[in-house]
């Protein structure tokens, strides 16, 4: 997990530079949340288990496979086979629109339990995502129809600029889960182990037939919320300094060193292989071929006239004008 | 008059052709599923899906929490997961509040996914005027629909249509929004064939045939507009009824062909005029057909309000008097 979480921050870092020299667009780095996404996926069965990610957690899905990183570097450079994880990857793509996914994540479980497939869905949205409507629709939903799903809040403190004391006056967002009928859990989301243990015992919970757990993963947001963001305008100092004495990745560094199964030299293979998967991943990514009528690739199974007709037109167009 | 010929016939409702066609789906295909707001107990407050509960068991037919979002996200979430989704919003109006699930989330799964999610969800809702009912029931929103890429909007005009569409709209593996006519569940009777009958997407059909004058419509106006034809057919003018069937896909080619057939079209929809679909159908002609032309094209359409209460909506929903004035109209001005 340790060896996941560094090339989650690596790829996160990477991602950014490269948009600040202009190669990629707006970019949300993930710093402070690779305990709980990391923990989170390790309890879960990549071949049964569905992950719905919001727009963050696809850099530390490694647990699905080195190709989630590959289509996420493709999504950042804005190429369209970013949306596109190949079967039989249980990976959702990135979701921009809030909220959303966490009723797509109740149906896709509704789908599984319908046809008795032995596995769960886990949706990630963020504390600010709670204040949406889809939100309170999918987690009364989930409880009505008693879904395998496993609702996991990362509640990074911040929604853009908004401290969830202007989200909800609830204690805390574990306790939304009692107006649904389901549970509800709290975990250190700076701790994998911790995370992994409660992901896993919710998983249990689903996969009996019991239905959907909420989680709450409390963490911090240690970098901006995006590359478009200048958090010193609103995070205060010394919170966010006694944040990064929690960084989990040192946390969890230290905690494996004291146990004797970690030193200097697995953290420098763990940094290099790191740094090879986002290589790899924007090596893949920055050389997969486009041509500008594929915009109208995919948005039915089988174009219509009029789409045939705009293609042919935008293709000579673009023709006439080299 | 038969629909096809050498098939046997039913005459049925319209709401009865929808039921039939719910049910032979689910029995086709065990991953169709119909949910939504008191469809299971009660069997929809239209009786479309009468019945179902009892054949195909509460798995498939479920009522749902009162919450339109629930009802559009959890479907995209069952299709990606392998249902055939056909899910019923009580009313069209209220698909507001599943508009950012449909619009923003069903529309572009394709597509986001570059193909590995399909959508294959049939959304039925009725829609339309003329019974009197509270506010939002009656909103004709097809124009704000067909601006969404990535939507298919379906509008049957008969009971035959209704089940050709409808299967047709269940087996397509892109997302469908099927509108019916509040006034046409009983209001509107006709022949429909039996057995496996579909009705491709994005052919129009003749409702009349003219040579003066077309009038293109969709939706129970079909039905307006085929009286208004019968009713200049008694004075030997020649009025033909272009149904259009699906708005999208647009059967541009029928379109221009009525065009250049009677060179005079009304174009007659039930929303507000501004930006609506008739808008998009003379635009359309302007573009392809417009030499055939012998005077401007006309819509009929609501007005620039909001769908009004019970004792005005007579006056803004097109009506065969508004209709027929305007035909009038067209054809004195291009004499």
């Amino acid at each position: 997990m340790l060896c996941e979480m560094i090339k989650a921050r690596i790829a996160s870092d990477r991602l950014w530079s490269l948009q600040r020299q202009g190669r990629i667009g707006t970019i949300a780095p993930i710093n402070g949340q690779e305990a709980t996404t990391v923990g989170a996926s390790w309890a879960l069965d990549p071949t049964h288990d569905w992950v719905l990610p919001q727009y963050r957690e696809p850099m530390a899905l490694g647990r699905y496979g080195p190709e989630v990183l590959n289509r996420f570097a493709a999504w950042a450079i804005g190429h369209p086979a970013g949306g596109h994880i190949p079967e039989p990857i249980k990976v959702f793509p990135p979701q921009i629109s809030l909220a959303t996914q966490i009723l797509h994540a109740v149906g896709l479980a509704w789908s599984q339990k319908l046809q008795q497939q032995p596995g769960c869905t886990l949706v990630f949205f963020g504390d600010g995502s709670t204040s949406e409507g889809d939100f309170y629709e999918a987690g009364n939903l989930a409880g009505v129809l008693q879904v395998p799903v496993i609702f996991l809040c990362q509640n990074n403190q911040w929604a853009i600029s908004t401290p969830t004391n202007r989200q909800t006056a609830s204690a805390g967002f574990a306790a939304k889960a009692e107006a649904f009928g389901i549970p509800g859990v709290t975990v250190d989301g700076m701790d994998p182990l911790a995370v992994l243990e409660v992901v896993a015992a919710a998983r249990e919970r689903a996969l009996a037939g019991n239905g959907a757990t909420l989680i709450e993963a409390v963490n911090y947001r240690l970098a901006a919320h995006t590359t478009a963001d200048d958090p010193t305008r609103y995070v205060p100092a010394a919170e966010l300094a006694a944040a990064q004495e929690r960084d989990p990745l040192e946390l969890f560094r230290r905690q494996l060193e004291d146990r004797g199964i970690w030193d200097r030299s697995t953290q420098a293979d763990a940094e290099r292989a790191g740094e090879r998967a986002i290589d790899d991943a924007w090596n893949w990514a920055s050389h997969l071929p486009l041509q500008q009528a594929d915009l109208f690739d995919h948005v039915f199974a089988k174009p219509t006239t009029r789409q045939q007709a705009q293609r042919h037109g935008l293709d000579a167009f673009l023709k006439g004008a080299q | 008059m038969s629909v096809d010929p050498g098939r046997d016939e039913t005459t049925m409702t319209m709401v009865a052709a929808i039921n039939q066609t719910l049910a032979d789906e689910m029995q086709r295909d065990e991953r169709v599923m119909v949910f939504g707001q008191d469809v299971a107990l009660s069997g929809g407050v239209f009786r479309a899906t009468d019945g179902l509960l009892d054949r195909f068991g509460a798995d498939r037919v479920v009522d749902m929490p009162l919450a339109e979002a629930a009802i559009v996200g959890a479907a995209a979430g069952l299709a990606a997961g392998g249902m055939i989704p056909v899910p019923e919003i009580q009313f069209l109006g209220f698909s507001y509040q599943a508009m950012h699930q449909l619009a923003g989330q069903v529309a572009r799964f394709r597509y986001r996914s570059q193909g590995r999610f399909s959508m294959g969800i049939t959304i039925r809702a009725p829609f339309g005027g003329g019974v009197r009912t509270p506010e939002l029931h009656s909103d004709s929103l097809e124009g704000q629909l067909c601006n969404i890429a990535g939507l298919k909007i379906v509008t049957p005009a008969t009971a035959a249509d209704a089940k050709g569409l409808l299967t047709e709209a269940i087996r397509d593996p892109d997302p469908v929004v099927f509108l019916e006519p509040l006034r046409g569940y009983r209001g509107i009777k006709g022949p429909v064939p039996s057995g496996d009958y579909r009705v491709p997407f994005g052919q129009a059909r003749w409702a009349a045939p003219g040579d003066d004058l077309t009038i293109i419509a969709w939706s129970y106006q079909v039905e307006v507009a085929t009286r208004v034809a019968r009713r200049f057919a008694e004075q030997g003018i020649s009025v033909g009824v272009l149904d259009l069937r699906t708005l999208v896909p647009l059967d541009v080619a029928s379109i221009v062909q009525a065009v250049e057939r009677t060179g005079r079209v009304v174009v007659v929809e039930e929303s507000a005029p501004t930006s609506g679909y008739a808008a998009e159908i003379i635009a359309t002609i302007n573009e392809h057909a417009f030499f055939s032309l012998e005077a401007p094209p006309v819509r009929v359409s609501g007005f620039d309000t909001p769908y009004p209460v019970g004792m005005l909506e007579d006056s803004y929903v097109p009506d065969v008097r508004r209709v027929e004035a305007a035909v009038s109209a067209l054809l004195r001005a291009s004499a």
